[in-house]
């Protein structure tokens, strides 16, 4: 796992995408690969086509050109629950949990693509449909541990519904992490929280990857959290690659500064 | 892979942002009350044994022939729900071709034994064989769920039960697209008959419903306890995942077409066992059976016991065809829709004075329409009060109140008269419409004229008329469900977040 993977083909490899909407052109002949372990944040202005990115790579949309590779091969065409069972899991910016089912269950939820009983096996209740659950259990609380006392204990047997919002962005976090995936997509994680929150949730994915061993793709309006975290930053801005490199040298490209200018205020925030 | 886990160091993170307000989250949600939580709280299993235990009691304790019929037809019904609730209630697609494989699965089983083709397999053949077919019928028709989804699927879906209506009542003259000769297939409107009863170990089911009673008990018992592993266990879960919200079940992993494809034929093979014992027991199978109707009906069931729980279900689907079951004799139907009209007053009507008011007010409203229609025109008040065959309202004390209280015209159904119940009809509706414009005392006034011309169009027109009033009867229970428990009666309420 370790040893040769840094160097010679990165984790996830975007060649030359494109996606146009009608006559808009939301994507536009893009590059972009993220190494293994690597963490790569993703800004730009509203409509940038950061989202619109995220659906390309777990195959909500198909592109119209160029090509998405995982480890070499291609996941261009692959219904989703495919692709993420390749290793791509990601969270919503507008969250899309299983809002009335339990927290625990929401994670479990996530495993189906590792698990393999049959359904003649569950209605049997045969050793390995039991087996399989009691591991997909165990599984599901490690995940939920990670964030704390967050997602501890009582929270575990409540409706997803119940939680406070920024509890249930933690909750989408942990759901994806369950699909056991080698890169984690995250799409506006600190979206709608305070500052303490926001502080916590930046120190959450760089744990991620120091003990979860992920790889991260980022979208962040937030500057402190993608400042704070970032191997890399990449600007986008109508679906165009307009800087790419250090937080530094993209906060103070040109072009970023005037993509951003009147648009919002996010890179002085 | 391995992560340490972090809940040994809460003491050093602050507290700030703990939200105690989650914490009580299990308090606020409004628990049901009374029976339900019992219900709620008695194992699973024992509730089970007892529905099972008091349908199978019938049969030993009454030799009524008419009450067991009725037990073994509310269990097939119960099957029937119970097989339906896989798509709907738990993956949430909408399955409007359920009859369909019911039905299909009764013509089958009817040809495989019966005189039609002169093959009689044993049941040990035909059943398992008539189950596995039907899977494949489910997952046949399941396709265009692969990329058809809403209003289109549904549509579809409705496409083929009719498909299967035309062909089963057309059938006795079926024609290969023209490549063979004309050929009976399905027996048309007539049907086919004299089906073979179920033989397990050599005992013969039947005739009469009795042993069906203890057949489709069984049947369902097996049923309920597979899904309700299967519920909890991965397939479940993805399918309530898949209900929830298809695209993120899709990104986590969840194959959400195929799931959807499995729920329908899971249910589809329920209705594939109901199927082969519908063809035994009534010995005969119908073109008229599996039609919307009975779509209707089994869907009520599923609504009204709260989609998605099976205890639910099966309440709903014994409360429903319980009800309708009643409602075929008019003198039980009297009962029902007064009982239902004065519960209905009591859950909704809260001091009881006015409550008293109200019940007062439409009796002394009664009485003197009565003695006023009377005088001025003798024949609207000798008509007779419709009755059943042997009954307590139509003779006696009931009679008699019924008789001076209602305005009972005689021969309603002459070509002058009849309009009077129609005419009637809308008045009521315009009442009920104008009672829920009103507010404060005049709504309770006008309440009085309304439930009493409801209980007019009731007694002069309606009781006669089951094949209107049961589906009425579903329509009105429907209602009175999405306004007071969308959930049904043991569902959850699902929340959103907006
Ligand atoms: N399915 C679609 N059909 C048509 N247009 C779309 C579709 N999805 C996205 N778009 C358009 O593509 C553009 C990029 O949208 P996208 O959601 O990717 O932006 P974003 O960078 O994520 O913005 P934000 O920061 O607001 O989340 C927008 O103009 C949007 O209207
Ligand atoms: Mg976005």
């Amino acid at each position: 796992m370790s040893g040769n993977g840094a160097q010679k083909q990165p984790l996830l490899d975007l060649r030359g995408l494109s996606l146009s909407f009608g006559g808009l052109t939301v994507i536009d002949g893009l590059d972009l690969h993220v190494d293994e372990h690597e963490i790569v944040s993703v800004i730009g202005p509203n409509g940038a086509g950061k989202t619109t990115l995220f659906n390309l790579i777990t195959g909500a949309y198909r592109p119209d050109e160029g090509d998405i590779l995982l480890d070499g091969e291609s996941l261009v065409g692959l219904p989703s629950h495919k692709i993420n069972q390749r290793g791509v899991a990601r969270t919503f910016q507008t969250l899309r949990l299983f809002l009335n089912m339990t927290v625990k269950e929401n994670v479990m939820a996530a495993q189906y693509g590792h698990t393999r009983s049959s359904i003649v096996e569950q209605m049997l209740q045969l050793p390995r449909a039991r087996r399989e659950e009691r591991e997909i259990n165990a599984f599901a609380e490690e995940k939920l541990g990670f964030f704390g006392e967050r997602l501890m204990g009582y929270r575990w047997n409540q409706p997803a519904y119940s939680l406070s919002y920024a509890n249930r962005r933690r909750l989408e976090i942990a759901r994806a992490t369950a699909s056991r995936p080698r890169i984690l997509l995250l799409d506006e994680p600190a979206a709608g929280m305070n500052p303490v929150e926001t502080h916590e949730i930046t120190e959450l994915i760089g744990k991620l990857r120091e003990e979860g061993g992920f790889t991260i793709l980022l979208i962040e309006h937030d500057m402190h959290v993608v400042e704070g975290i970032s191997d890399r930053v990449i600007a986008l801005d109508h679906g165009v690659k307009i800087a790419e490199g250090s937080f530094d040298q993209v906060a103070t490209n040109p072009r970023v500064v005037e993509a951003y200018l009147g648009t919002s205020a996010a890179v002085t925030k | 892979m391995s992560t340490e886990s972090p809940s040994q160091q809460p003491a050093t993170s602050p507290q700030i942002g703990v939200d105690e307000w989650v914490q009580r989250s299990g308090e606020r949600i409004a628990g049901p009350g009374g029976l339900l939580r019992l219900a709620d709280r008695t194992p699973p299993v024992l509730l089970l044994a007892a529905f099972i235990g008091i349908a199978c009691a019938v049969p030993l304790l009454t030799s009524n022939g008419y009450v067991i019929g009725v037990d073994a037809d509310t269990l097939l019904y119960v099957l029937l729900a119970i097989g339906l609730n896989v798509a709907v209630g738990w993956a949430g697609i909408l399955d409007l071709g359920y009859v369909v494989f019911y039905g299909f699965a009764a013509y089958l089983f009817a040809e495989l034994s019966s005189a039609h083709y002169d093959i009689h397999w044993a049941t040990w053949q035909t059943v398992p064989l008539v189950v596995a077919a039907t899977v494949l019928l489910g997952f046949v028709l399941a396709l265009p769920s692969r990329r058809l989804n809403g209003d289109y699927l549904a549509i579809v879906m409705l496409f083929f039960l009719q498909m299967f209506n035309n062909f089963t009542t057309n059938g006795y003259a079926w024609n290969w697209l023209g490549l063979s000769g004309s050929h009976d297939v399905t027996g048309g409107p007539t049907g086919v008959t004299n089906i073979d009863p179920f033989r397990i170990f050599g005992h013969v089911m039947g005739p009469g419903p009795r042993d069906y009673v203890f057949v489709t008990a069984a049947g369902i018992f097996v049923v309920a306890i597979l899904f309700h592993y299967v519920n909890r266990s991965r397939t479940g879960r993805a399918w309530r995942a898949l209900r929830e919200d298809p695209l993120a079940a899709e990104m986590m992993g969840i194959p959400v077409k195929w799931l959807s494809l499995l729920a329908v034929a899971v249910g589809a093979g329920v209705a594939g066992f109901a199927g082969s014992v519908n063809g035994a027991y009534y010995q005969g199978v119908f073109p008229d059976t599996f039609m919307f109707p009975l779509l209707i009906t089994v869907y009520a069931m599923v609504i009204l016991g709260g989609a998605g729980s099976l205890g639910g279900v099966v309440f709903g689907a014994v409360v429903v065809n319980v009800l309708l079951e009643i409602l075929r004799t008019p003198d039980h139907a009297r009962w029902v829709f007064y009982a239902a009209m004065i519960l209905g007053l009591l859950a909704k009507l809260r001091p009881w004075r006015l409550l008293g008011a109200l019940v007062a007010g439409v009796a002394v409203f009664g009485v003197v329409a009565h003695e006023i229609v009377g005088a001025v025109w003798a024949r609207g008040v000798g008509g007779p009060i419709a009755t059943g065959p042997t009954s307590f309202t139509t003779h006696g004390f009931w009679a008699t109140l019924i008789r001076h209280w209602m305005v009972l015209p005689k021969n309603t159904y002459t070509a002058e008269d009849y309009r009077i119940g129609n005419y009637a009809f809308v008045i009521v509706i315009v009442l009920v419409l104008a009672c829920t414009a009103l507010k404060g005392w005049k709504r309770w006034a006008l309440l009085v004229p309304t439930i009493w011309g409801a209980c007019f169009v009731w007694e002069t027109v309606l009781i006669e008329q089951n094949p209107v009033v049961r589906p009425l009867f579903l329509g009105v229970i429907l209602i009175v469900l999405m306004a007071t428990r969308p959930a049904g009666l043991f569902g959850k309420t699902r929340v959103e977040i907006v």
